[in-house]
C-alpha cells in the first residue's frame, strides 16, 4: 500500500501572519456575506431556498488560496464560499441570488448553481455527490493534454454514502487523474447526524481513500492554515502523476440545513459548544490577535462590500421570461 | 460505393474521428481489447492506443460523468453505455447533469458528448438487457437524440452527434449491426434533424424508427400488393423532430402509422401522434394509428418475446386499419 496517512500543520512550513490576515479578512467577508443572504432571505427579497456554510469558511478560503486560477472546481448546494474564494466578485453572486441578468450564471442558476468559468469554477450542485465525476473528467482532459492543472470536487460526508462518490474516487485513481477529491466532513447530511448514516466513526471518514489505494490528506477544517498548507500538498500529489487525493477536513456547520432550518434535531448545548470553540474566524482572530479596533475596522470593511452586493443586485435587470428557452442548446 | 455493415460503419466514423481529431477519445466497458460487447469498437485499441480507448471499470455514472466532465474542458469524448438498460444506472449524470450546465450556467459552458448505446429484442435477451428507452431522453431539453436504422445513416449520423456542441444520446440496434448497405467513399456528415424518406407513396406515411423501418419498408412492399401505397419516413433524429418533413407527407398521404419497438404507450409514437394531430389535423382522414411493444417486460422465451415486439405483421395490419377508415 502506497497510501499513507498525513497530517498536514503540525511542522509544516507555516504561513506568513501577512497571508492570514488576507484568509481572516476573506472569511469573515464569507460569513458577513451569508448572514447577510440570511437577512434578506427572511424579508422575502429571495426566490428559491437557501444553504450557508457559516462555520465552514476555513475549507472554502484554505483550499480556494491553495489553487491556482486555472484550476477548476465542482461545488455543492452550500456554494457561496466555494464561489467567493475561488474568485468571483460577490456583486455576481449576490445578483445571481436576487436572479439579475448581472448575475454570475445571469440568473439562471440561482444558489445551488454558481457558476464562472472566468475563474475556474464549473458550477455548484444541487445533488449530492453529481459534481464528482465530472471533475474525474476535467482532471483526465487536463492529462490528456498534459496541463499542469487540478480539478477539484468539493462534497460533505453525506455524499461519501452516495455511488457516484466511489465510482469517482475509483476511477480517477484508476487513472491516476489529477484531482482533489475534497471532503468537507461536518458530520451532518442534512439533519441526519454521522451516527445514523455513516459506519465509521465521523472523524474516520478518510479511511475511504484506503480501498482505493488513494492517497489520504487530513487537516483540522476550522485551521485555515492547515487546509491551505494541506492543500498545497494534496495539489503537489495530484500533480506527480500518482493520482488524487482524499482531502479530508473535519469541520463545522454551525447553523441549519437550509435558511430557517430550525435544527430541532440538535441539541442545543453541543451547539453552543460548538460556536464557542469551532468557529474558524474566532480561532483565526484569537491566533492572530486581531485587536477589537482592528476587527471593527475589517468588519466595517467586508460588511459595506457586502451591503453593496445588495445595493448592485437590487439594482439588477429582470431576465426576460422568454429567454428561458436562450441556453437550451449550444 | 462500398458496402458496410452497420456495425462498420459505426467503426468507421469512431476510427475516422479518431484519426482527424485529438479531442475525440472513446471510453466505454470492454471496448478496448475485446472491442465492445458488439465488437463494434475492434481494431480501435491497436491503431489509437489505451489513452484514447479506454476501458473503464462497471461504473455507469462515472463513465458517463467523466465524459461530461471532459467534454466541458473542450474535449470530444465519446461514451459507450453497453445496453441502453445500463443508461437507468447514469440517468442522474445524463437528465441533471449533461442536459442542465448550459442553462444553469447561463450559456457558460457547452458538453459536447457523444454517449451510445444500443438495444433491442430478437434474441432473447431478457427483460434487462432488450429495452428501447429513447422516448425517455426526447422527455429532456437540453439533450439531442438521435436512432438510426441504416449504415449510411449511422455512419454520416454519428458523425454529426460527435461535432454537435450538446449532449447526444445515440441508439443503435442490436439486430442491424449485421445488416449491410452502401455508404459514401467519403464520409458525408448527416444534420441532426433532417428525417429521410425512405419510400415515397400516397395513401398512409409510416413514421418508423429503428429496426421497424425496416419492418415498415417490408410492410409497404405487402399493401403494395392490395393496391395501397405507402410512405416510409424515418425521423432519425427524435430530439430535436423534423416536423416538416412529417408533417409534409401526413398532409400528402392523409393517414400515418407510428412504428417503433419500444412500447406503445408513452413511446415516441405518442410524441409523433401529438405532433401530427396538431399539425396537420384538417388533412387527416383516420385516426392515427400507433405500432409498438406489448406493455410488458420483456419476457425470455423466444414465442414470448416474437409476440411482444412488433413486426412488419403489425405495420401491415396497422395500415389497412388506416385505410379501412374512409
Amino acid at each position: 500500500m502506497t497510501t499513507v496517512e498525513e497530517r498536514a500543520g503540525a511542522g509544516g512550513p507555516g504561513v506568513s501572519g501577512e497571508v492570514l490576515r488576507g484568509f481572516f479578512r476573506e472569511m469573515l467577508l464569507i460569513r458577513r456575506f451569508e448572514e447577510k443572504v440570511e437577512d434578506r432571505f427572511r424579508a422575502g427579497e429571495l426566490p428559491g431556498f437557501l444553504h450557508v456554510a457559516i462555520g465552514q469558511e476555513a475549507t472554502a478560503t484554505g483550499v480556494c488560496a491553495a489553487l491556482a486560477r486555472e484550476d477548476v472546481i465542482a461545488s455543492t448546494h452550500r456554494a457561496h464560499g466555494h464561489a467567493i474564494a475561488k474568485g468571483t466578485p460577490i456583486d455576481r453572486i449576490m445578483a445571481e441570488l436576487y436572479g439579475k441578468v448581472e448575475g454570475c450564471s445571469k440568473g439562471y442558476g440561482g444558489s445551488m448553481h454558481l457558476y464562472d468559468i472566468e475563474v475556474g469554477n464549473l458550477g455548484a450542485n444541487a445533488v449530492v455527490g453529481g459534481g464528482l465525476p465530472g471533475i474525474v473528467g476535467a482532471a483526465l482532459a487536463f492529462q490528456m493534454r498534459d496541463e499542469k492543472r487540478v480539478a477539484v470536487a468539493f462534497f460533505g460526508d453525506g455524499a461519501t454514502n452516495t455511488g457516484s462518490f466511489h465510482e469517482s474516487l475509483n476511477l480517477g485513481q484508476l487513472w491516476k487523474v489529477p484531482a482533489i477529491f475534497c471532503l468537507e466532513n461536518n458530520g451532518w447530511a442534512e439533519s441526519t447526524p454521522a451516527s445514523q448514516q455513516l459506519p465509521l466513526p465521523v472523524d474516520e471518514l478518510g479511511k475511504r481513500a484506503l480501498s482505493y489505494g488513494m492517497k489520504l490528506i487530513e487537516a483540522d477544517g476550522q485551521d485555515v492554515e492547515a487546509v491551505y498548507l494541506a492543500t498545497l500538498g494534496a495539489r503537489e500529489h495530484a500533480l506527480s502523476g500518482k493520482g488524487p487525493v482524499l482531502l479530508h477536513l473535519r469541520t463545522h456547520r454551525l447553523t441549519g440545513h437550509f435558511v430557517g432550518d430550525a435544527q430541532v434535531y440538535r441539541d442545543k448545548d453541543a451547539l453552543k459548544l460548538e460556536w464557542e470553540t469551532k468557529d474558524p474566524i474566532k480561532l483565526l482572530g484569537a491566533r492572530l490577535e486581531i485587536s477589537d479596533d482592528e476587527f471593527a475596522a475589517i468588519d466595517a470593511e467586508v460588511t459595506a462590500e457586502v451591503d453593496a452586493s445588495v445595493e448592485f443586485a437590487k439594482a439588477g435587470t429582470d431576465p426576460a421570461p422568454e429567454d428561458a428557452l436562450k441556453y437550451v442548446y449550444a | 460505393m462500398p458496402e458496410l455493415t452497420y456495425r462498420e460503419a459505426v467503426r468507421d466514423a469512431l476510427a475516422r474521428a479518431l484519426r482527424d481529431d485529438d479531442r475525440v477519445f472513446i471510453m466505454g466497458e470492454d471496448i478496448a481489447e475485446m472491442g465492445g460487447s458488439m465488437a463494434v469498437t475492434q481494431g480501435l485499441l491497436d491503431e489509437f492506443g489505451p489513452g484514447r480507448v479506454r476501458n473503464t471499470p462497471i461504473s455507469e455514472m462515472a463513465i458517463l460523468g467523466s465524459g461530461i466532465g471532459a467534454a466541458i474542458q473542450g474535449m470530444r469524448p465519446i461514451v459507450e453505455i453497453m445496453y441502453e438498460d445500463f443508461l437507468t444506472i447514469s440517468m442522474e449524470q445524463l437528465v441533471n447533469q449533461a442536459a442542465k450546465h448550459r442553462t444553469m450556467s447561463g450559456g457558460q459552458v457547452s458538453v459536447p458528448l457523444t454517449i451510445r448505446t444500443q438495444g433491442g429484442a430478437g434474441w432473447s435477451p431478457g427483460a434487462q438487457h432488450a429495452q428501447q428507452l429513447e422516448a425517455w431522453f426526447v422527455h429532456v431539453p437540453g439533450l439531442k437524440v438521435v436512432f438510426a436504422s441504416t449504415p449510411e445513416d449511422v455512419r454520416g449520423l454519428l458523425w454529426s452527434a460527435i461535432y454537435d456542441d450538446n449532449p447526444v444520446v445515440f441508439f443503435e440496434h442490436r439486430t442491424l449491426y449485421p445488416i449491410k448497405g452502401e455508404v459514401p467513399e467519403e464520409l458525408e456528415p448527416i444534420p441532426l434533424g433532417k428525417a429521410r424518406v425512405h419510400r415515397e407513396g400516397t395513401d398512409v406515411t409510416v413514421v418508423a424508427t429503428g429496426r421497424l423501418v425496416h419492418d415498415a419498408l417490408k410492410a409497404a412492399e405487402e399493401a403494395e400488393k392490395d393496391g395501397i401505397s405507402v410512405e416510409v419516413v424515418d425521423p432519425r433524429t427524435l430530439l430535436p423532430l423534423d416536423e416538416e418533413t412529417i408533417l409534409g407527407s401526413v398532409k400528402k398521404t392523409t393517414r400515418c402509422v407510428t412504428a417503433h419497438e419500444a412500447v406503445t404507450r408513452g413511446g415516441f409514437g405518442s410524441e409523433l401522434a401529438a405532433v401530427i394531430q396538431h399539425g396537420a389535423f384538417d388533412w387527416l382522414d383516420a385516426p392515427i394509428e400507433r405500432v409498438g411493444a406489448k406493455f410488458a417486460p420483456l419476457a425470455f422465451a423466444p414465442g414470448m418475446e416474437q409476440w411482444v415486439v412488433p413486426h412488419a405483421d403489425d405495420v401491415l395490419a396497422a395500415i389497412r386499419r388506416t385505410v379501412a377508415r374512409s
